[in-house]
């Protein structure tokens, strides 16, 4: 739904673009693709390892790994298991209830679904191309550890 | 031809791993091959639009106008920006590096690229909608706080743990030559 909307003002963006100036815009899509040329190899390599990982990784694994009573080793495996892996909101909210009612804590699943918005390992290559190794090893870490903080928080008061 | 190699070797050795583990597991291999290709058509779905607001922004948007919004001395102003402008995105946190590098490119500070990346990672309203429904509303909205207060705290600390000299080393990773760019007004 909101790919839509995201559509919607990509079109509208370049319709009126084009509608100022030709050039401009011609200038804006061979920028765009430029962009997203300059990150494709990452992203292809980014692709096949998560697509393995994931296969054996497989959301039964997960399960057994911060499930019930898993408790901090839990909540470690959960961050360690959300900071490699890549999945797309849709697949891992409701994976994240699935693991609630299975039995794991509000604490696991915090540190699960923090890590993986904000800590992305296997895409440091593409956040190195755009903030330098420093920079993109330092956001990451910080990252991690505030994902451990906020999971401890939320399990203590949930 | 070289330069495709040199460019996708990493790639191509990576998939030929991963081609022969599919052979010797067929069952991983099997899986393996179904994550990857919905990966792939998750990335044509979302990515496109994506990068051609990051072409407008880029051709349309200058220097001197997002230097004013979001660069130094951009104040509260500036965070509150960038936050919006990550939290309306939509697609995964891949994908706002090269925004984040066009931002830099016209002059944004550090800190608030950093939390432009942090909000993108996390604010972005339709997953907190998501989130809510999946994990109920008390949930999402006391992850969303701590966040909040998360993604200042990492974008401060990501920045103050930079020399000057490494901070203009970033610049400059972001700014390659271009002819075309709008120059500094006033």
């Amino acid at each position: 739904m909101f790919t839509y909307i995201l559509y919607g003002l990509a079109i509208a963006g370049l319709a009126i673009s084009f509608f100022k100036d030709r050039k401009k815009t011609k200038m804006a899509l061979k920028k765009a693709w430029k962009a997203f040329e300059n990150i494709l190899p990452q992203l292809l390599t980014i692709f096949v390892i998560i697509g393995v990982a994931m296969a054996i990784l497989k959301p039964e694994t997960i399960q057994t790994l911060i499930g019930s009573d898993s408790g901090l080793w839990g909540v470690l495996a959960a961050a360690a298991i959300g900071s490699i892996t890549l999945m797309p909101g849709f697949v891992a909210f409701p994976l994240a209830a699935a693991l609630l009612k299975s039995g794991a804590g509000y604490m696991q699943i915090a540190a699960f679904v923090s890590t993986l918005m904000m800590v992305g390992v296997v895409t440091l290559p593409l956040e190195i191309k755009s903030f330098g190794r420093r920079a993109a090893i330092v956001r990451n870490s910080a990252a991690l550890v505030f994902s451990l903080a906020a999971a401890f928080v939320i399990g203590a008061v949930l | 031809m070289k330069q495709f190699f040199k460019r996708y070797g990493a790639f191509l050795l990576i998939l030929a791993a991963a081609v022969a583990t599919g052979f010797v597991f067929p069952e991983i291999g099997k899986l393996s091959l179904t994550n990857t290709v919905s990966n792939f058509k998750e990335m044509l779905s979302v990515l496109p639009p994506i990068f051609i607001l990051l072409g407008l922004l880029d051709v349309w948007v200058d220097r001197a106008t997002m230097m004013k919004y979001t660069g130094k001395g951009s104040g509260i102003k500036g965070v509150l920006i960038a936050f919006l402008l990550g939290s309306a995105a939509a697609g995964p946190l891949y994908a706002a590096f090269p925004v984040a590098g066009v931002m830099l490119k016209k002059g944004s500070s550090l800190f608030n690229v950093f939390i432009f990346v942090g909000a993108w990672s996390t604010t972005k309203l339709p997953m907190l909608m998501f989130e809510a429904a999946n994990l109920g509303p008390v949930f999402m909205a006391l992850r969303l706080a701590l966040s909040i207060v998360g993604i200042l705290i990492i974008a401060f600390i990501t920045e103050k743990t930079l020399t000057t000299q490494q901070q203009e080393e970033i610049y400059a990773r972001n700014s390659q030559a271009e002819p075309n760019q709008a120059p500094l007004k006033g």
